[in-house]
């Protein structure tokens, strides 16, 4: 059993005046673990809820503590639930998480949050783990009519690639701005949509990554003529 | 190797220092006196403790006061402190004079993580969370200290996204052993990320002001993406838990936006929304940034805004604009100073 380096609980006279909690989180156990990529994770357990493709929830070592936040990648219907998330070696959750093995326990809240695709044509555009909600949304079935952006540093970080090109075909696009390989364009996100000549501007655009990618993303689609009604961006914070 | 800062330490940290140095614990607060109640900035000039207990602070600590790199000064007397952070990143303190007011806007964050549509910061990224320390020293650091009246969390940054710096310089700016600014004097600026408001609302009774800006959900998100997470509506019901207008003022930011948000649908929103919050709305004027597709509503709109919502029973105040000539929107000037920082390196 591991136990959580941040599990102790206050006692004693203290001032413990956080008592009212935020999110109630719910033990569950570990069903698997899989290292998709070099400290890149894959996190299941058993679905105990009903969500909404593109939702989040929180996720902690002990009932008690603080909960950080992780967007689901798998589907409403899948019988598991899986996280995708990469160590952070300055946190406290994400190196012990990933030392956890089937059969642990950790915490997690109920499913929440907006981030929700509409059916019919638009634009799911992630960089790294960003993936993530747009893979529980093409496990979903809401795949159809979709374009797939996906930017990463190199071949190892289009996490979900066989997922995507299997469900989403030549419209999932890899964007590695380290390294060169076959079928993939060779730069950032925002230098593929730059050299677009024009892009839909009646489409949706769903965002998900770093505040970095999602702003100078909005401002190249802002400047391409997309109305910012029709950009819908999820930040990971 | 860096000598960690001592500057931004709260008393019982300084306490606990001092006995790690083999000190007496009131040697704590004797140094907390000099850190928070004097302009001194070097221990040197600790007079009423031992030169060899001030030998040893130095050896194991840096004073940690760091003067600004530059200010800008606008001809409403509006100033702008830049200062360095961490490396190769900057953060901006505004010292806004008005009547008897003096009000210093202060950062939290080099950078931002939140993404907002209208935010210079956001545009710059995010580069780390500032220490107690280097808040504090936003205003520790600056001539009109002295002078300061308010200290508002408006700066660069998203105070509840460093929630423990922010609530430790909370502490220091607002305890009799630090600079003892009245906690009535003191807002922080949230765009609503609840757990941690509620850590601030149970913990501390500065005032609290949430950045609204419209009250329909499908609009907010596009404004800002933190709503998908923490929606307004769930924001203003985690409030309404707590015993505001007792206490504490708890307000709401309003920028103006032309065409966007400015209609009488959106009073009669706000309106219903805000139906059972003691708060009232402060409206902004849109200061425009570069790249951006949203402009200020017309002088004559946001009068006729603010007048619908006076006539509905809320208390709106209308913030004058104040330093358009030396970049007054927040970020701008570090934004800049970064770029240029960033050529140079190439």
């Amino acid at each position: 059993m591991l136990h959580y380096p941040g599990s102790v609980r206050r006692g004693g006279s203290g001032p413990v005046k956080n008592m009212k909690k935020k999110l109630k989180l719910t033990k569950v156990k570990v069903s698997r673990q899989r290292e998709i990529a070099p400290g890149v994770f894959v996190l299941s357990f058993p679905r105990i809820w009903d969500f909404t493709a593109g939702q989040v929830i929180g996720i902690g070592g002990h009932e008690t503590d603080e909960a950080r936040l992780y967007s689901i990648a798998s589907g409403e219907l899948d019988d598991e639930v899986d996280i995708l998330y990469n160590i952070n070696p300055e946190g406290k959750l994400t190196p012990w998480l990933a030392l956890l093995n089937t059969a642990d326990t950790l915490w997690v809240s109920e499913p929440f949050g907006a981030f929700a695709s509409e059916p019919g044509n638009g634009w799911w555009i992630a960089s790294g783990t960003g993936i993530a909600p747009f893979s529980s949304m093409l496990r979903t079935g809401l795949g159809a009519g979709k374009k797939v952006l996906h930017g990463g540093r190199n071949m190892q970080s289009f996490y979900f690639r066989d997922q995507f090109e299997a469900g989403i075909g030549e419209n999932y696009i890899r964007c590695s701005s380290r390294e060169d390989g076959p079928g993939v364009f060779h730069g950032r996100i925002t230098k593929y949509l730059m050299e677009q000549p024009s892009l839909p501007v009646d489409e949706k655009y769903y965002l998900c990554g770093s505040a970095e990618m999602v702003v100078d993303v909005r401002d190249i689609l802002i400047d391409k003529g997309v109305p910012f009604e029709n950009i819908i961006s999820e930040i990971y914070f | 190797m860096q000598k960690e800062p001592l500057f931004g330490k709260t008393l019982e940290e300084l306490r606990q220092v001092a006995l790690t140095l083999g000190l007496p614990a009131y040697t704590g607060g004797q140094v907390a006196y000099w850190l928070y109640k004097t302009d001194i900035t070097s221990f040197d000039e600790m007079t009423n403790i031992s030169k060899k207990s001030r030998t040893l602070f130095a050896e194991h600590y840096d004073f940690g006061v760091k003067a600004p790199l530059r200010v800008n000064q606008s001809s409403d007397g509006t100033k702008k402190y830049l200062f360095s952070s961490g490396s190769g990143s900057y953060i901006e303190a505004a010292y806004i004079p008005d009547g008897r007011r003096h009000t210093l806007c202060v950062s939290s964050q080099a950078g931002c993580k939140m993404g907002c549509l209208f935010c210079m910061t956001g545009k710059q990224g995010f580069q780390g969370n500032l220490s107690a320390g280097e808040i504090v020293n936003q205003l520790r650091s600056i001539p009109e200290r002295k002078l300061m009246t308010n200290i508002v969390y408006m700066g660069m940054g998203e105070p509840f996204d460093n929630v423990d710096q922010v609530m430790k310089s909370l502490e220091i700016l607002t305890s009799e052993y630090g600079f003892a600014i009245s906690v009535k004097k003191v807002t922080v600026s949230t765009i609503g990320i609840i757990p941690a408001m509620r850590n601030f609302l149970e913990n501390s009774k500065c005032n609290l002001a949430v950045s609204l800006h419209t009250p329909f959900e499908d609009e907010r998100r596009r404004l800002m993406p933190i709503q998908h997470v923490y929606p307004l509506e769930e924001v203003i019901s985690t409030i309404q838990e707590y015993d505001i207008g007792r206490y504490r003022r708890v307000s709401f930011e309003y920028i103006m936006f032309k065409g966007v948000n400015d209609t009488r649908r959106h009073v009669n929103e706000l309106a219903r929304i805000l139906n059972k919050v003691k708060a009232r709305i402060n409206l902004i004027r849109f200061h425009p940034i570069p790249g951006t597709p949203l402009e200020c509503s017309d002088e004559a709109t946001i009068m006729e805004f603010q007048q619908a919502l006076n006539d509905r029973g809320i208390v709106t105040t209308l913030r004058a604009s104040r330093g358009q000539d030396i970049e007054a929107a927040c970020g701008l000037l570090s934004t800049k100073e970064l770029v240029k920082a960033q050529k140079g390196g190439q």
